[in-house]
């Protein structure tokens, strides 16, 4: 069959011979796509790692009292729980892997701007990720403080916070350098004729994370740093007994850590974008709008991080402040959400498996937008601050938005990245066991939240105790949907070159080329004539 | 916009490396704005303990240090543009001299931080932990910021070591000054950075 292929196949990036051979061809290759898939492999390992955490916090509440483990071992448990999903998994997120695939693809280059330093930015991520990882096997024992660190107590506990603290350090290292190479990518290396109103909006996303990470990481950085100082040299920067504020802290790591929702959501949400743009074969609607959207989340986003505090004693003014700023994020939320259903409408929809997962993301971030108002607003804030319905809200938002897209990209790109194509039928039954599974597992938790039962702890009072069983059980429904979601695209087979180059219908530049990509992308760099998502071009 | 067709790795736009250096000077300033808005906060906190506690620095020192460095930003920039003239040798002698300037202002602060050493005034001293916590702030953010922007320094002479190896090899010449613009550029931020450090420390009225 491939002999019958009118184009003239190169061998693909996972083909290619360089000069080295083995796994030294992928740790020391700097071609964007290998990256890629070193990131992509590096996350989906920690994923699982968390998610095994997780699956343990949740059997331990499976009912009142100790089931397995000590309260100690909880602690410790949902704090590298939190920093291995937020800082291994989801913050490199759909941007340090799709985007450094389809980034250069889908502007027409052949790589990014500054191909060393995406390795490195990978070296520096793996290094971040070891030092936690020392950090949890090694001295007192592994961190207590939950994935925010929080002064005073992050500065007395006598477990391992340094490590983990300086580990995050080196890993917002990796973001900003991954953002700072995105930036320069999207401006000077675009095909001739893309202008940045024909870029795909996948990158329009990609582009707004990269300035977010860019411009909030080095803050969080230099507040870890002054946490490693506090406890190796007794400065006492956020401890009130010599002087420091602990307030203080907070401010500076929601400065950067309420952004960092955004770069795990936005570049989901251009995911998203993409896959309801191709499956309902019609040109985007509000094309600008959307890509305005990402940038005013970007920059809306910068400012609302007051709203993780409204019980921490800042003035009423400044609690006003904020929240009316946080309901002006849903603004352009909503921008999204209306226009990616406003495509659909009179669309021709073909419902294969990628726009499936897309829906399921829509659904479950309505929920989690929408919950996001309830803490967003002062009053109802106070009631349910600190309680199972902030757990339930950010895991909506962050693992059934962003880690749902993370997957959804993963079935859109696949024949793509891998020639290679799933069991559709497979796929699609699996997410639907996800769906039920995730709404088992974390619907309950509003309600518990709302009933008053408080996050991290170990134990609860009996009333809460069938909810509890239910979201247990639901866990496992869901991972056992992961794991068939992650068979499934590991037995997928190879198909024709030409079902594979474009078996959706795809109509951005990363369809044009051959599946798997060649090592140089395009053979010939193409000239850009029009709008990213035109029918005609096809 | 040139594109390399034969060889993968070997992509060159000076355009590209600069504004990429922008962006990562961009993230220092950020990185030091952090610790500025710290300062601000305790400094406001603690007016007169700041004030009292910056008498013990040495403003000469610091003087001479900030002199140094001005004379260092405007070195390096000499250098840059004795390379786009294309003179090699005047442009290794002036990243020589910005070199060493750096040692000299690196010699400064280790005999001004031996000072306050040695008179017991360190983060986690005794001395120190008995002393307000105004004084503790002061000499916590000090330390930390000074310590913070020294690393800077070692960091730019490095970077400038690896462009004068390269100056004198070749790589970076007349038509491909990329690096040592670079090198220069972060050099002034670390001048730059000290700019708002030493009034910040040394001259609190």
């Amino acid at each position: 069959m491939t002999g019958n292929s009118t184009t003239h196949r190169e061998p693909s990036y996972l083909d290619y011979q360089g000069k080295y051979t083995g796994i030294r061809a992928w740790i020391l290759s700097t071609d964007h796509k290998r990256i890629a898939l070193l990131y992509m492999y590096s996350q989906i390992f920690f994923f699982l790692a968390g998610l095994v955490m997780g699956l343990f916090m949740k059997l331990e509440l499976i009912a009142p009292g100790p089931q397995l483990m000590e309260a100690q071992t909880y602690n410790a448990l949902f704090t590298v729980h939190g920093l291995t999903m937020i800082f291994l998994f989801i913050i490199p997120g759909l941007a340090a892997s799709f985007g450094n695939f389809m980034i250069p693809i889908m502007i027409g280059a052949k790589d990014v701007a500054f191909p060393k330093l995406n390795l490195f930015s990978w070296y520096l991520f793996i290094l971040g990720a070891v030092i936690i990882l020392i950090g949890v096997f090694s001295g007192d024992g592994p961190p207590d403080t939950g994935w925010t660190f929080y002064a005073p107590y992050s500065l007395k506990t006598n477990t391992n916070v340094v490590l983990s603290v300086f580990g995050a350090f080196v890993l917002g290292f990796s973001s900003i350098l991954t953002g700072l190479n995105f930036i320069v990518t999207i401006h000077q290396m675009r095909a001739p004729g893309m202008g940045f109103f024909r870029m795909p909006l996948f990158i329009w996303s990609l582009y707004g994370t990269a300035w977010i990470q860019l411009l909030a990481t080095p803050v969080v950085g230099i507040t870890f740093l002054m946490v490693v100082a506090d406890r190796m040299l007794d400065i006492g920067f956020f401890d009130p007994a010599k002087g420091g504020d602990p307030v203080l802290y907070q401010h500076l790591f929601w400065i950067y850590s309420h952004p960092a929702v955004y770069i795990m959501i936005l570049p989901a949400m251009g995911a998203i974008t993409e896959i309801i743009t191709t499956f309902s074969h019609r040109t985007v609607f509000g094309y600008k709008a959307i890509a305005m959207s990402s940038l005013a989340i970007a920059f809306v986003g910068y400012l609302v991080w007051g709203h993780h505090m409204f019980t921490s004693g800042m003035s009423e003014t400044a609690r006003l402040v904020f929240s009316f700023l946080t309901f002006l994020v849903a603004i352009p939320s909503a921008i999204k959400v209306f226009n990616w259903t406003a495509t659909m409408y009179k669309g021709s929809i073909s419902l294969e498996p990628p726009f499936w997962w897309a829906m399921a993301f829509i659904f479950i971030f309505m929920i989690g937008g929408l919950t996001g108002l309830v803490l967003g607003s002062v009053s109802t804030d106070i009631h349910v601050h600190d309680t199972m319905f902030v757990v339930a809200h950010f895991h909506y938002i962050v693992f059934g938005g962003a880690g749902i897209a993370f997957f959804a990209a993963l079935h859109y790109w696949y024949p793509k990245m891998f020639g290679k194509m799933y069991n559709k039928k497979v796929a699609n039954r699996a997410l639907l066991m996800l769906f039920i599974g995730f709404n088992t597992l974390y619907l309950p938790m509003f309600f518990l939240g709302y009933m008053g039962m408080p996050r991290r702890y170990y134990d609860y009072l009996p009333q809460f105790a069938n909810l509890n069983l239910l979201s247990t059980v639901g866990s496992w429904i869901m991972a056992t949907a992961l794991i068939i979601v992650i068979v499934n695209l590991l037995r997928a087979k190879k198909g024709t070159p030409e079902e594979m180059d474009d078996p959706w219908g795809g109509r951005t530049l990363e369809w044009k080329i051959q599946s798997p990509p060649s090592l140089e992308n395009f053979e010939e760099i193409p000239v850009v004539e029009h709008e990213p998502y035109e029918l005609t071009s096809k | 916009m040139e594109q390399n067709h034969t060889e993968h790795t070997d992509h060159f736009d000076p355009v590209a490396s600069k504004l990429g250096m922008w962006l990562f000077i961009f993230t220092e300033i950020l990185l030091f704005g952090g610790l500025f808005i710290v300062y601000s906060v305790y400094r406001f906190k603690h007016p007169v303990e700041f004030h009292l506690a910056h008498q013990e620095l040495d403003v000469t020192i610091g003087l001479i240090n900030t002199i140094i460095l001005l004379v260092s930003s405007m070195t390096v920039a000499m250098s840059i543009t004795a390379l786009q003239l294309g003179n090699k040798k005047l442009t290794l002698i002036l990243i020589a001299v910005t070199l060493l300037l750096a040692a000299v202002f690196l010699v400064n602060k280790y005999f001004e931080w031996g000072a306050k050493i040695h008179h017991d005034i360190y983060p986690g001293s005794e001395f120190l932990l008995s002393l307000s916590k105004g004084d503790m702030l002061f000499f916590g953010l000090y330390f930390f910021m000074t310590g913070l922007h020294a690393i800077h320094i070692i960091v730019g002479m490095a970077l400038l070591g690896v462009t004068y190896v390269k100056v004198n090899n070749g790589t970076v010449n007349q038509n491909r000054v990329s690096l040592l613009e670079n090198s220069g550029l972060y050099w002034h931020l670390v001048d730059l950075i000290w700019i708002f450090l030493f009034p910040l420390f040394y001259l609190i009225h």
